[in-house]
């Protein structure tokens, strides 16, 4: 591992670590190797890890008493881990519909981007995303990899009621709201997977470090998947490419 | 089973809190005044993980359709049962078809009722705390029924009236820690932040309260990080968000401040209009 980390506290139970400040798959893989070397070294004096673009936060299960002592343990276990290994992960097709009746923005976005619908679909389903972490909503992902020629500001004034699986484009970053929510972004599509159900453990079946690969279905696609996800007859391992 | 005759203005089901699932986005949510739903499950011997009602500005009207006791902390409500006036901060035995109903908050915010052995209603991810995404039903509603734990007689209770003076939360000061953005500020914007006094703004809530008047800063955004309970953003327009129990899992704000588990207690106890302070604590 190098890179150059800082250690701070947060709170009475939480010790927050930072990289530097960029976004970067190779750090990701960097911070999810030491998220996972704390939780298996710490394993009981830790409530979570919570992790995102280039921090983790450390929540211990009490009050931390000597702060200094924690901080040299962590760097440590940071410092003395050689093996750069790269974290398990697993790549889904992430179906979404980019009809008209979901796209709602698509009109806008394409005449303000000077793209016709077919290149804005061609650049967004092209590219393998890779999940930052989960944060925002419950189930929002973070994903990085966006066509450049697809970046757009969010919008000046949000939507007030975005709909649950919208899949939409804000500023340099794409991703699919996972419950109806305001929302500033440009929506370009609607995806039928649930990515989040809070009555499964864990509630998420992408996780961070994961990669999404978007594909076009038609309308009719959707709601045939919509269908079998509602009857629970939805098998999300066919999600995954091998 | 208790049934709800009135909600009162906001009531949930709350515990300690959902564990293990911010890497999912999962608000950690719980009682927003711990201190005090502690204290009323440790009236009644209850474990510190039981469910609570949690009622906010104006509490609930209940009717209890079997036999229990009940403590209730926080807030004073001018708690009645059957129409008499009851104590708080005591154990209560109550009766079948009695009748419960608080008032509106005298000074404090939030409520809190325990029963013995706690309320039993939905568990998901592993937490009884209602939040709106993750539970069916994200706050209590007339005509719902609520499961409580069965109470046995025999089952002990701490009958001595317990001491307790809510002025904790009648302090405007709140103590803080630096967040990991406070350096960015610059020495005077440092100092006033920790001497002016702010007022808590109608936007207040289960999943933040923001302040009064705006803090002119320029800080720049930062990439998203981990936010907790209790961390003060500080937004470009100048607006002073503290994050409470429900709060998002990560953000983009500069974090200047983060209040101590005692502060965002306090704070749970304030509402519109209220002043506060913050205090540095190195």
């Amino acid at each position: 591992m190098k890179y150059k980390l800082q250690f701070l506290q947060y709170n009475e139970c939480s010790i927050l670590v930072e990289w530097p400040a960029i976004i970067d798959k190779n750090m990701l893989n960097d911070i999810l190797n030491f998220k996972n070397l704390i939780q298996n070294k710490y394993g009981k004096q830790i409530v979570e890890v919570i992790a995102a673009y280039n921090s983790i936060l450390i929540f211990y299960v009490s009050t931390i008493e000597d702060v200094n002592s924690v901080f040299l343990d962590l760097e440590l276990l940071y410092d003395n881990c050689n093996s750069i290994s790269v974290i398990e992960s697993n790549t889904f097709r992430i179906p979404v519909c980019y009809d008209d009746e979901f796209a709602v923005d698509i009109d806008d976005y394409s005449r303000t981007k000077k793209l016709t619908k077919e290149e804005i679909i061609k650049r967004h389903i092209d590219p393998i995303y890779t999940v930052f972490f989960i944060g925002f909503l419950p189930g929002f992902l973070y994903l990085g990899g966006l066509d450049f020629k697809l970046h757009l500001d969010r919008k000046k004034t949000p939507n007030l009621n975005v709909k649950k699986g919208a899949v939409a484009i804000g500023g340099k970053q794409t991703g699919i709201y996972p419950q109806d929510s305001p929302g500033g972004w440009h929506i370009i599509g609607n995806s039928p997977i649930e990515l989040f159900n809070p009555k499964q453990d864990p509630p998420c079946f992408i996780k961070a470090g994961d990669k999404v690969k978007f594909h076009a279905i038609s309308k009719s696609e959707y709601f045939e998947i919509q269908n079998e996800i509602t009857l629970s007859r939805f098998d999300i391992k066919t999600l995954l490419i091998v | 089973m208790i049934k709800v005759l009135k909600s009162g203005f906001y009531s949930t089901i709350q515990d300690l809190g959902r564990f293990g699932y911010r890497e999912f986005g999962v608000p950690v949510s719980g009682a927003m005044d711990s201190y005090s739903s502690n204290f009323a499950n440790s009236i009644l011997n209850n474990e510190k993980g039981a469910s609570v009602l949690e009622m906010t500005m104006i509490g609930a009207e209940l009717k209890f359709l079997e036999p229990t006791v009940i403590a209730i902390t926080g807030a004073n409500m001018n708690p009645m049962l059957n129409g008499e006036s009851i104590d708080m901060f005591n154990s209560i035995l109550v009766h079948a078809n009695d009748i419960l109903s608080l008032g509106n908050a005298q000074s404090g915010f939030r409520t809190y009722i325990a029963v013995k052995g706690g309320f039993l209603t939905e568990t998901v991810l592993g937490s009884r705390s209602m939040a709106k995404e993750v539970t069916d039903v994200s706050k209590i509603s007339k005509g719902d029924c609520l499961l409580i734990s069965q109470y046995l007689s025999s089952v002990e209770t701490k009958n001595a009236k317990v001491r307790f003076y809510s002025s904790y939360f009648e302090s405007p000061i709140l103590k803080v820690t630096k967040g990991p953005e406070f350096s960015k500020l610059s020495l005077e914007q440092q100092e006033l932040l920790c001497s002016q006094n702010f007022e808590v703004s109608k936007h207040n809530n289960r999943m933040a309260y923001q302040l009064l008047p705006l803090f002119h800063n320029s800080l720049d955004s930062i990439l998203t990080a981990p936010v907790l309970p209790g961390t003060i953003q500080l937004t470009p327009s100048g607006q002073l968000i503290v994050l409470m129990k429900d709060c998002q899992t990560t953000g983009g704000y500069p974090r200047v401040l983060q209040l101590t588990e005692e502060s965002i207690n306090i704070l749970s106890q304030k509402f519109t209009g209220a002043s506060v302070l913050m205090r540095l604590r190195i």
